[in-house]
């Protein structure tokens, strides 16, 4: 049988390949064949430093996003190398009690050529979860600094994690990191200064209701216990059906799609740039003639400029 | 974007240090693959699943403990049944030579005894995926 068909009929082995094509870009037709499944899966996007427990939170609230005979598909990101190209993808690590799980599909995935912590792919690889009939995609990326924004594109629902120890305060703050978290999350609330955290951010956090009708709650949870779990999933669940009363989920439905069809004419400028507009021979000429201070980087670009206006 | 080679390290069986196993997983990251590590005491099954799920060229099992003889026929027998003998089967381990024969027989396609240097294994891996 087809790929597709075998796909359709949700083969884990079938999923697990067109993923692959996605990710290799080896096959774009696939992706028109997969999107008109999409659009029913709920996104929730869990990020934060590394070792925050934001593995084990999805081992722990996975199972009751389960219930009542749902599917959740999960992407665990992890950066690649930029020395070796590499990568070493240890997220599976903690979520040994949804490996065997029917209704979970988890996959590991390489930062690889983009710079921000969330795949270029990653976009693509959750729409063929959510085609794969996922009701809810988990989407888990390490979050140092710019990258947050990154998976606040794709998700509906944003949960930040912090843990007690030192400096994450700031460290949230200055990153950004609560710019884009709709449900903040104080993990390993079993180390001291957890409580002392969530008074820290409590205050920078609440700041942000702005003109929404969202509370950004401050969660504190103990993911190798199971405390706060139940918490945290029914938060997630209000988010959701706050998004839907209000109509912003639509909203920032829309708003994902311009953001991904930017991102896509971006790459693709880039790329015909690169590969047909740009004479590297010459380029490198000009760039010896820029160290030597003869000529600015900006007439260079000006030169290479008028080969397109 | 170009392919990579995906490598599934898997610790199965009762004995209770990875380090090895962390060690080659760390090597291969460097040689450029891409690895997944799943962490100690894993069923067959999971590590089956995953190797599936996460579609890798090749799963790389360390055995410490002298289950070597139940594990990887499970291991390639589990393969079998789930349609994925393209996942080709390596290990590392303390391993009899005459157990070595045995299961390369059944279908393990080559096992690195301790002490086997990682470019060797990075090499071979090389060798063997196009
Ligand atoms: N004490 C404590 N440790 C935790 C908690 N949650 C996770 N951990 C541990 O923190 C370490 C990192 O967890 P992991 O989920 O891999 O973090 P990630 O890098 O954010 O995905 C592991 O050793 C976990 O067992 C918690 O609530 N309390
Ligand atoms: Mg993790």
């Amino acid at each position: 049988m087809e790929l597709l068909q075998r796909f359709l009929k949700g083969e884990k082995p079938a999923i697990a390949r067109v993923i692959t094509k996605i990710e290799n870009g080896t096959d774009p037709k696939l992706l028109e064949d997969i999107f008109p499944h999409t659009g029913k899966a709920y996104y929730i996007g869990i990020t934060g430093p590394p070792g925050a427990g934001k593995s084990s939170l999805v081992n722990a609230i996975v199972p009751k996003l389960l219930e009542n005979n749902k599917k959740v598909g999960i992407i665990a990101v992890d950066p690649t190398s930029p020395f070796s190209g590499g990568a070493l993808l240890g997220d599976r690590i903690r979520m040994n009690d949804l490996a065997l799980n029917e209704n979970v599909f988890i996959r590991s995935m390489a930062t690889r050529g983009s710079l921000g912590g969330l795949a270029t792919k990653t976009k693509d690889v959750a729409l063929v979860l959510d085609a794969a009939d996922m009701d809810y995609i988990l989407i888990e990326t390490v979050g140092v600094g710019q990258v947050e924004l990154d998976i606040a594109q794709v998700c509906d629902t944003t949960v930040v994690v912090l843990v007690p120890e030192s400096g994450d305060a700031i460290q949230a703050m200055k990153a950004g990191i609560l710019e884009v978290a709709d449900i903040l999350v104080v993990n390993k609330g079993d180390r001291t200064g957890a409580d002392r955290l969530i008074l820290e951010m409590k205050f920078a956090f609440e700041l942000r209701v702005h003109n929404t009708g969202w509370h950004y709650p401050i969660l504190k949870t103990t993911a190798i216990e199971n405390i706060g779990i139940d918490e945290l999933v029914s938060t997630i669940k209000s988010h959701r059906e706050y998004l839907e009363k209000s109509g912003e989920l639509e909203i920032g439905r829309k708003k994902k799609l311009v953001i991904r069809v930017n991102e896509l004419i971006e790459e693709r400028i880039k790329t015909h740039l690169h590969d047909y507009v740009i004479d590297q021979k010459q380029l490198k000429k000009m760039i010896d003639k820029a160290y030597d201070r003869k000529i600015t980087p900006h007439y260079i670009t000006d030169e290479i400029a008028k080969k397109i206006f | 974007m170009e392919k990579k080679i995906r490598i599934l390290i898997g610790k199965p069986g009762l004995d209770g240090h990875d380090r090895g196993a962390k060690v080659i997983a760390a090597a291969l990251r460097d040689a450029g693959f891409e690895v997944i590590y799943t962490g100690l005491h894993q069923l067959s099954e999971s590590i089956v699943e995953a190797a599936i799920q996460e579609d890798v060229d090749i799963i790389g099992l360390s055995i410490l403990s002298g289950a070597h003889m139940t594990i990887f026929p499970k291991i390639i027998d589990l393969l079998k049944q789930k349609n994925a003998e393209h996942i080709i089967v390596i290990g590392g381990g303390i391993i009899p030579e005459e157990d070595i024969k045995k299961l390369i027989q059944m279908g393990v396609k080559r096992i690195f005894t301790p002490g086997a240097p990682t470019n060797e294994i990075v090499d071979y891996i090389n060798s063997i995926i196009h």
